[in-house]
């Protein structure tokens, strides 16, 4: 009864909606999240760029000079970049073309009726589940010389043992096999779940026409799979490319120049030589890089007018 | 019989193309598992036999010597204890900073809407060492090096993005109509927000939570470059001092890394679902 006093007396005297929201709602639920944000992403990033322009170092922490363009400049005469790019090129190709085709395949396999799947599929996403430090670290005693069981495994076959951890070359490999492991089940599930919400009449239609199995994968599930891996493509294209620890690990804290990639470089420069200011100019450059990739997928996806 | 047995496996399918599909399915479940079977098969040899040529997993005159090592004589503990510590803080931080974000850019048109919502997906693509080295310098100058604050903030930072997309996904769902009768009686906007729409949101809270505190129990580069202090070291940078110390410690990072990562073995493997789903939503959807 008293409930029903008080909601009648509130219908007597409605406060209008405009008086309990009004224009700065928004902003009291946005600040705390924008504040954060802005404090560890824009503003460093801003910080970043400046930074490029000086010579901070170690020994130059509180005095650094501006120096303009010379870091940039010094970073295209030494030239190290080109290869690295290169390597990068090449790391994150590699690693997301096996991510998808494994992860395509094992989806195609694991989307028919067939007793047990549930248990193959928690036991194929093990290596997304684990923590990627400690894949890595795993990955690297594998790699061990003497008893890294990819050695013993090569060896009770009748092959040479690799030198995995010390040559730089066969290190990257290394890395590119371990990060391919890591990868893989993201792609799978992403898959599985596209897979799952094909109409199945479209097959039956298919199986009336006499489609063979081929013709059915080619017309009727890549195209449909499009828009589901296209955007899980990009999101693991931009994590391959910006992956630091698995390199990092495998060559066991910073490593040679010819393991690294754009990402782990400037890693190493800053944290290992502690030449801040270059660098920042590294990272701007790879910052660049992103952009433009980052631009295109915008353009293609449509993602502004999602955004309402 | 036989009806009952095809009703099964796909209609088509010979048997020989069945045995052929778990033949491939085992080897691959093979190569996903073997990786932590090793280190598993570490962590059971005792010290006089830890340097095997074998692949067998357990060996003859396996024990647990290595786990006790791992809990008692090392620093395994502390750094459980830091690890939990640094990321509940991220957990219950990210929760309510995207909780907030969440609901006012499922509900609200506001000045800047697009911007913000960009601004957090493209995060996401920002090559994590452009922000460090920034970052590090701005925590060296403001004293917050060796500070679990100094890495609360980063990793608060590196959550929120992907749980705030998930929290607006949610809320989303939940029809508009109820916070319009929180108004009538008498509620206002962050009452309503409080008291009505948050426990609607549970799942997608929980799921919010666990995605940071996970991040933050695995992350290891941040972490080492902002914790030198050997009090202060977190479970990932703990670990991998103790596995650069191969020789002497194999076993007991062995012991230990398994410790560590079967409860979150199990966790994401529950939660891989969602994941996935807030994962395509924030992909697909934009």
């Amino acid at each position: 009864m008293a409930t029903l006093v008080k909601k009648l007396k509130t219908i007597n005297k409605p406060k209008p909606e405009s008086q309990l929201v009004n224009k700065w709602t928004p902003a009291f639920y946005m600040l705390p999240a924008m504040f954060v944000m802005l404090s560890m992403v824009l503003y460093p990033f801003g910080f970043g760029v400046w930074l490029s322009f000086t010579n901070m170092s170690l020994t130059k922490f509180f005095n650094p000079d501006f120096i303009w363009f010379r870091n940039y400049l010094r970073l295209f005469q030494d030239g190290v970049i080109f290869s690295t790019f290169l390597r990068t090129i090449i790391w994150t190709f590699t690693n997301v073309f096996f991510h998808v085709t494994i992860g395509l395949f094992l989806a195609l396999l694991l989307n028919r009726k067939l007793p047990g799947k549930s248990i193959l599929r928690v036991l194929l996403i093990i290596p997304w589940a684990v923590p990627q430090y400690i894949s890595a670290l795993t990955w690297r005693s594998m790699f061990n010389y003497v008893y890294g069981a990819i050695n013993i495994a090569l060896k009770m076959v009748g092959l040479n043992p690799i030198n995995w951890l010390s040559d730089p070359t066969m290190t990257f490999i290394g890395a590119i096999l371990a990060n391919i492991w890591l990868g893989f089940p993201f792609m799978m599930m992403i898959a599985l779940g596209g897979l799952q919400s094909i109409d199945k009449s479209l097959y039956e239609a298919a199986d009336i026409d006499g489609a063979t199995s081929l013709q059915k994968l080619k017309n009727i599930t890549l195209p449909l799979l499009k828009p589901v891996m296209t955007p899980a493509i990009i999101l693991g294209t931009v994590w391959t490319f910006n992956q630091i620890n698995v390199i990092i690990l495998i060559a066991g804290g910073f490593g040679n120049e010819k393991t690294q990639i754009l990402v782990t470089e400037v890693y190493r420069l800053a944290f290992n030589f502690y030449r801040y200011g270059y660098a920042a100019a590294y990272s701007v450059v790879i910052f660049l890089m992103l952009l433009v990739f980052s631009l295109i997928y915008i353009r293609n996806t449509g993602i502004m007018k999602e955004l309402d | 019989m036989s009806k009952k047995l095809s009703s099964h496996f796909e209609r088509n399918d010979s048997p020989l193309k069945t045995v052929l599909i778990y033949l491939i399915l085992l080897i691959f479940v093979f190569i996903a598992i073997y990786p932590l079977l090793n280190v598993l098969s570490v962590s059971l040899r005792p010290n006089d036999s830890l340097f095997l040529t074998t692949l067998e997993i357990v060996p003859d005159n396996w024990s647990l010597e290595n786990y006790r090592k791992a809990l008692f004589e090392k620093d395994l503990l502390l750094w459980i204890r830091n690890s939990l510590l640094i990321s509940t803080l991220t957990a219950l931080t990210g929760l309510s900073l995207s909780a907030s974000a969440g609901y006012a850019f499922s509900r609200f048109r506001f000045f800047g809407k697009k911007t913000a919502m960009l601004l957090f997906l493209v995060t996401q693509m920002f090559p994590a060492p452009m922000l460090l080295l920034p970052m590090f310098i701005m925590l060296t100058k403001l004293g917050l090096i060796n500070n679990f604050f100094g890495l609360l903030i980063p990793y608060t930072a590196t959550a929120v993005p992907f749980t705030v997309w998930l929290m607006k996904g949610y809320f989303d769902t939940i029809p508009k109509s109820l916070e319009e009768s929180a108004y009538i009686d008498g509620c206002n906007s962050f009452k309503a927000f409080y008291k009505v729409i948050l426990p609607l949101a549970t799942p997608a809270l929980a799921i919010s939570a666990l995605f940071g505190f996970m991040s933050a129990w695995s992350e290891y580069i941040v972490a080492q470059i902002i914790l030198r202090k050997s009090s202060m070291l977190t479970l990932p940078v703990g670990l991998v001092q103790l596995q650069m110390d191969f020789t002497a410690e194999w076993g007991v990072y062995s012991a230990a890394a398994i410790i560590t990562t079967i409860p979150v073995v199990i966790l994401f493997v529950a939660l891989s679902k969602y994941l996935v789903g807030g994962l395509t939503l924030g992909g697909v959807k934009g």
